[in-house]
């Protein structure tokens, strides 16, 4: 009446059966990884990170396909924030306080300042979170920890290429329909430069605000509010001419001044701001480095921490 | 020969802390260093009652195509050493050297999102364990297929059940084959056909020279997957040899789970800044503890605690599984006088009881936990904290009656039956025996 005990785990041959060990000529001579209390001064390996390029590409893809895929307006959405933000600003800076754009289109100046800076904010309030909010992936697997952060900054590139196609738009209707003279210039060319720059600045305090996070959880509430004031000492809503000249070093300090007006200037054909650009371009790489150096400092302790 | 896992003298010390989470806000960090302004703080060695060895001096060679088994009780190491060697935390000391791409499970399904669908999640979690794209694309229907959700590969898996989730989550780790393959009580899951299925199929890999480490509770699945196993015991590896001599003197030793388990230490145990645990214990009737139980008696499940920060919703609760882990229940406080009432700081002992005649017989792991609902949090979880035998002997009054065979189940319920006779005539008395003979 009653069956024997199912056979449901019918497993193949006894393994004991099987010869122990297999010849090991393919052993690699030197060993792939070397596990070991890692010292001070070690840096990034960018040859490990070139390894995982596919998983930086699906962390990216992730965040991507999960941040519009339950949204009504879906991928909409990346155009439609510095779209509502620049009619915003057009209708209360632009004409009703009316501030001075030294001839540009006040449109024009606050899409060109809202691109690279909703790039820059989102992209570092998403890193900060990445760590933590990863920990599952963190304690689970290995991979080089910083493309957590690098995929989120990868993630909004994705959404600032989105948004420039709208900016190109902008220009050419304000050149065909309303004739405002933006002559396609040299200036152009200097944008990728303008953009790896901005992205490396970004990926810089993204790496920072991540790794400061899973130690103090205070970084991820206190950079939203930092966050807004950042925007208004910066030339994002009106143009960084509009600084008294005896102010102007200690505003270049910022390095989103050079960034933007970098930016801009590629875009509206303006004149670059080389001073401030040195110094974002400084300041970038010491952030960078010190960044670097930081997360690897913390990186050994995430999978206790988190 | 040279082997293809080398591992010498790894140490991994842990700085256990006082009774605080394990991030810090930035204000202690600020006035730590203002109260201490010329100690260098994080650096040099903490003092000794701080720190715990979770592996110490741990050194053993893997070669290639050996299937080794890790056995230990809880907190003896076993995941630290996993996880060591799989980078995902670096060690204190020592070196191991590693001579082909290791590949860790130490949970199936890591990465997966509800929102994507089965087919974007086998191409995200392939990536993360550390599958090549290409290699993933060339085995996908094989995975598909082995995960019997072909109807459902395009629909997003918060859809799915979990026994779907769980089998497509198990097909990709089945089809992963780095040289070297780490597995953790990942095959704690799932129902028992598709685990059979699995081992299978990760046996027929090991066939082909892949090298595995295997980390379980279950003594028999080791016994049966990896010639070879190492037991650990407070950080040190204590055997190391045939799986059958290492499992039994890791059994005769006592050092599996036990009845009762209790953290004397407090800021060892396990817990958060709200709850520490005391002790767990497998109960009698009369209050003894025991780690053998005669099927038809009640079984208590006592989980003394400590409650430190009072006004929290407290829900005691256990995991059941049984040795080849299946989740046979969970349950949860459910005491009228607790009820969504918060409980004040103190000393505490809940005891759950599991009627006689329920459990079938065999062992059982008791994962202890303290959760609040709604939102959950689980402030301490401790998996097999406990362990007991249920044991069914023939005396008649059980479910088993006076059968001596194999039940198989994981309840062994003593139901209440009702029999009558409806008529005398039996249907086939009445017809013919020519018709029968047909």
């Amino acid at each position: 009446m009653i069956t024997p005990a199912s056979e449901a785990i019918s497993l193949k041959p006894d393994p004991t059966e099987r010869p122990r060990y297999l010849p090991n000529d393919e052993l690699p001579d030197e060993p792939l990884v070397i596990i070991q209390p890692s010292n001070l001064w070690q840096f990034f390996s960018l040859r490990e990170i070139w390894a995982y390029r596919e998983l930086l590409y699906f962390l990216t893809w992730r965040d991507f396909k999960v941040r519009y895929k339950q949204t009504f307006f879906g991928v909409a959405w990346v155009i439609l924030q510095p779209v509502l933000w620049t009619v915003i600003f057009t209708v209360f800076l632009g004409s009703l306080v009316r501030v001075p754009t030294g001839g540009v289109p006040y449109p024009l100046l606050v899409y060109s300042g809202l691109l690279p800076w909703i790039f820059f904010s989102s992209a570092i309030l998403g890193s900060a979170q990445s760590l933590v909010g990863n920990a599952n992936l963190i304690t689970k697997v290995y991979f080089p920890r910083v493309l957590t952060p690098a995929a989120f900054v990868a993630g909004r590139l994705v959404d600032f290429a989105i948004s420039c196609s709208i900016l190109a738009l902008l220009i050419v209707y304000y050149r065909l329909v309303l004739n405002y003279p933006i002559p396609l210039s040299w200036n152009l060319a200097a944008l990728p430069l303008m953009v790896i720059l901005l992205v490396l600045l970004a990926l810089a305090f993204g790496i920072l605000a991540s790794c400061l996070n899973v130690k103090y959880r205070d970084v991820g509430v206190a950079l939203p509010v930092l966050m807004q004031l950042w925007m208004f000492i910066s030339p994002v809503v009106y143009p960084a001419g509009l600084v008294p000249e005896k102010w102007r070093m200690l505003y270049c300090l910022n390095p989103l001044v050079g960034v933007i007006q970098g930016f801009r200037a590629a875009v509206l054909n303006e004149t670059f701001p080389l001073f401030a650009l040195g110094i974002s371009a400084v300041f970038t790489i010491v952030l960078l480095g010190g960044a670097a150096f930081i997360f690897r400092q913390t990186e050994k302790t995430f999978a206790d921490n988190i | 020969m040279r082997p293809i896992i080398e591992a010498q003298n790894l140490s991994k010390r842990y700085r256990i802390g006082a009774v605080r989470p394990p991030y810090q806000t930035l204000r202690e960090s600020l006035t730590n260093a203002v109260r201490i302004p010329f100690r260098r703080r994080g650096t040099g060695s903490p003092p000794r009652h701080e720190t715990i060895w979770a592996l110490k001096e741990v050194g053993f060679d893997v070669r290639r195509g050996e299937a080794v088994g890790i056995i230990g009780r809880n907190g003896a190491g076993k995941s630290t050493l996993l996880k060591v060697l799989s980078r995902i935390t670096e060690p204190t000391s020592g070196r191991a050297k590693i001579y082909g791409r290791v590949g860790s499970l130490l949970e199936v399904g890591t990465g997966f999102h509800h929102e994507l669908t089965g087919r974007e999640n086998i191409f995200l979690n392939g990536a993360i364990i550390g599958m090549k794209r290409a290699e993933i694309q060339r085995k996908f229907d094989e995975i598909v297929a082995f995960s019997e959700v072909e109807k459902f590969i395009d629909t997003p898996v918060k859809w799915y059940s979990s026994g779907m989730y769980l089998r497509l989550a198990f097909s990709v780790a089945a089809h992963f084959e780095p040289e070297i393959l780490i597995i953790d009580e990942i095959l704690a899951v799932g129902d028992a056909r598709f685990q059979g299925k699995c081992l299978n199929k990760m046996q027929d890999v090991g066939q082909q020279g892949r090298t595995v480490l295997f980390v379980s509770h279950n003594t028999s699945a080791i016994t049966r997957l990896c010639p070879r196993a190492i037991c650990l015991d407070h950080g040190r590896i204590v055997g190391d040899g045939p799986s059958s001599q290492v499992v039994s003197a890791y059994l005769s030793a006592g050092l599996g789970t036990t009845a009762e388990r209790v953290w004397p230490d407090p800021t060892a145990a396990p817990g958060d800044h709200a709850v520490r645990l005391s002790a767990v214990r497998v109960l009698t009737e009369a209050g003894d503890v025991t780690g053998a139980l005669d099927i038809r008696m009640p079984v208590g499940l006592e989980l003394e605690y400590e409650v430190l920060e009072p006004g929290h919703v407290l829900v005691p609760n256990y995991q059941v599984f049984n040795e080849d882990g299946v989740h046979v229940f969970s349950v949860r406080e459910s005491d009228p006088n607790w009820d969504g009432r918060v409980r004040p700081t103190g000393r505490y002992v809940s005891t759950a009881w599991l009627p006689g005649n329920f459990l079938s017989e065999g062992t059982f792991l008791v994962g202890a936990a303290i959760s609040t609902m709604n939102p959950v949090i689980v402030h301490c979880l401790e998996r097999d904290a406990v362990a007991f035998q249920v044991i069914d002997s023939i005396d008649g009054d059980s479910a088993r009656g006076d059968y001596g065979g194999p039940m198989p189940g994981v309840v062994r319920p003593k139901l209440r039956w009702t029999t009558r006779q409806i008529t005398e005539r039996p249907v086939l008395a009445t017809v013919g025996a020519g018709e029968i003979a047909r």
